[in-house]
């Protein structure tokens, strides 16, 4: 545990070092606000919680943000360690390679954590004070998108090391990372639409569908999120009705991405103990 | 039976090459060995099989009485590769209290070994700063720290100025010193400048040779070289005297084996006048790894080409 820890903290302090944890808060911070600002102006029609909006606003950037900081982070963490040599001193010394990656895990966890809480921190304040104060629940909205946010980012770092443990060389990891994110915050909601459209008589919007939506962490934090808008914003329509279709709504939609983290952790520990550095 | 290493008939195929043949190699507590060895000839294959990196494919493998990569193992053992880039964002210090905390060195020890290897200075400085040498002796710090059992280094010295490398045999010799094993790889014997108490040559994946350098000396038989220089004009009437090879317009070279070194000095001495001065060489330590790498004899001796 020890070898973890001290793994983590490294991560951590290079995070701090390369200014990571600074250009991502403040890419999240930037991106956040101008949603901030842009859509304070529709608040009078839709009747709801200036925070509130902004707050569905920030969970559609997350979905696309979010991932690529996290993959962003973690593509590099075995081939890089590889190509550099590092990798082989630390397995060299009495740490298991389960734990290694878990170190690095806990690592690149906190230092997105840090670029979450403070980005949207602040842009959720700001869009607080800005609409006058306001519901407190609104607030706690915030905190929600939050921690969603990390538990969906905690999910790509981890496949992101299923990318990194798979080659051995970092730019090829890079590749494989980018093409991750854009199958999965891109391509796979153009796939389900396609399908929605193309089967005319339901079976696939039905049956199908939802269960397809759930099986990617991003969608199911995108559910999570607007059902809890729902939930929050009584009689608004910001979230459809989407929520109440899926097999898993609610809190319980982010099943999705936890398993996704745990199952991804697994893969890339069986990989890890495959690699001959 | 309280070897650090005990390598018994190692093999080591990969899908399309043969790494290791038959490899049985020893190393003591308190022992320096190199392993010379060209290019893929091994040295690093063995390396990964002493780590634990790779399981041999023939033969057995163990560290003090441990198999390798387990965690008993890898507590005793410490390594440093051929090539190793630590986080530039990170100070030295930083990156030696990593590796301790890693293998559970207590905290005091990470000063001791910055001084150890001349990083005092700049343990506070950012590795980017640093200088080749300044990054492979962090590299030996981080190998040190830990008081490891065994320390395998893979071309340790290659960067080194002479200065900076007689310094390095020095901080090996202490580790010797304290009951721990020095297993180091190597291109050629000259770097070496018979540090170590054994050397062990791998050719093609096999160990050709195996002992104390004096024993492989005289195991090689190399033979000794004498120049010598005539006076002027009596270049020709030596050359027909003693044989050998001209050099230039006032040198002979020849090559005598040790069996016949005093018979040919004494011959060159009754030439009295007509020799002004005699240079001697013993066979150089490449020559000696030449002979057991079997690459042939060095470019100026060969009679063709």
């Amino acid at each position: 545990m020890n070898g973890v820890l001290t793994i983590a903290a490294t991560e951590i302090r290079i995070g701090l070092r390369n200014r990571w944890i600074i250009l991502s808060s403040l890419i999240l911070l930037v991106f956040a606000l101008i949603l901030v600002l842009l859509g304070s102006a529709p608040t009078g029609e839709v009747k709801t919680d200036a925070v509130t909006v902004v707050v569905a606003s920030l969970s559609t950037l997350s979905v696309y943000l979010v991932p690529l900081i996290a993959l962003l982070l973690s593509f590099d963490a075995i081939a890089g360690e590889i190509d550099r040599g590092t990798l082989q001193l630390v397995l060299a010394s009495p740490v298991s390679r389960g734990g290694v990656l878990l170190g690095k895990f806990l690592g690149h966890v906190f230092v997105l954590s840090v670029a979450v809480i403070s980005g949207y921190g602040i842009a959720g304040l700001v869009a607080f004070y800005a609409s006058g104060g306001g519901d407190l629940a609104a607030l706690l909205g915030v905190g929600r998108l939050i921690a969603s946010s990390i538990v969906l980012g905690a999910t790509f770092v981890a496949i992101g090391y299923i990318a990194s443990a798979s080659v051995r060389q970092t730019g090829t990891a890079a590749a494989l990372a980018v093409a991750i994110w854009l199958f999965a915050v891109v391509l796979y909601d153009l796939a389900l639409l396609g399908g929605l459209l193309a089967s005319r008589d339901g079976v696939f919007a039905h049956s199908i569908f939802p269960w397809l939506l759930v099986f990617n962490p991003a969608d199911a934090f995108r559910l999570y999120n607007m059902s809890a808008i729902n939930v929050a914003a009584t009689g608004g329509n910001l979230g459809g009705a989407v929520g109440s279709a899926t097999p898993l709504s609610g809190v319980w939609a982010m099943f999705s991405p936890v398993i996704w983290a745990v199952t991804a952790l697994g893969i890339s520990t069986m990989i890890l103990n495959r690699v001959r550095p | 039976m309280n070897e650090i290493i005990t390598a018994r008939n190692v093999g080591m195929k990969f899908k399309a090459v043969t790494a290791l043949t038959d490899v049985s190699i020893d190393v003591a507590p308190g022992e320096q060995v190199a392993l010379l060895g060209h290019n893929g000839a091994g040295k690093t294959t063995l390396f990964r099989l002493i780590l634990g990196f790779i399981k041999p494919t023939a033969g057995t493998i163990s560290i003090d009485g441990h198999t390798p990569g387990s965690n008993p193992a890898r507590r005793i053992v410490s390594y440093l590769p051929e090539q190793v880039m630590f986080p530039k964002m990170l100070t030295g210090r930083e990156i030696v209290r990593f590796y301790a905390k890693l293998k559970g060195a207590p905290a005091d020890e990470v000063q001791a070994v910055l001084r150890k290897v001349d990083l005092l200075d700049a343990a506070d400085r950012r590795v980017a700063t640093y200088s080749k040498g300044m990054r492979q002796r962090l590299g030996l710090a981080q190998a040190l720290v830990g008081r490891p059992g065994l320390l395998l280094l893979d071309e340790p010295t290659s960067g080194l100025d002479p200065i900076s490398r007689q310094h390095f045999y020095e901080l090996t010799a202490d580790v010797a010193r304290q009951g721990g094993s020095v297993l180091l790889s190597s291109h050629g014997l000259s770097e070496l400048e018979a540090k170590t108490d054994r050397v062990a040559i791998l050719r093609n994946g096999e160990l050709v040779a195996n002992g104390p350098l004096a024993a492989l000396q005289q195991e090689a038989d190399l033979p000794i070289r004498i120049r010598v220089r005539a006076s002027a004009d009596a270049v020709d009437e030596v050359f027909a005297l003693i044989g050998g090879k001209r050099l230039n317009c006032a040198s002979v070279e020849l090559l005598c084996p040790r069996s016949a070194k005093m018979a040919t000095l004494s011959k060159i001495s009754s030439l009295g006048p007509r020799v002004e001065d005699v240079d001697m060489t013993p066979p150089t330590l490449d020559e000696i790894y030449r002979h057991f790498s079997n690459l042939g004899p060095e470019p100026d001796m060969r009679s063709e080409k």
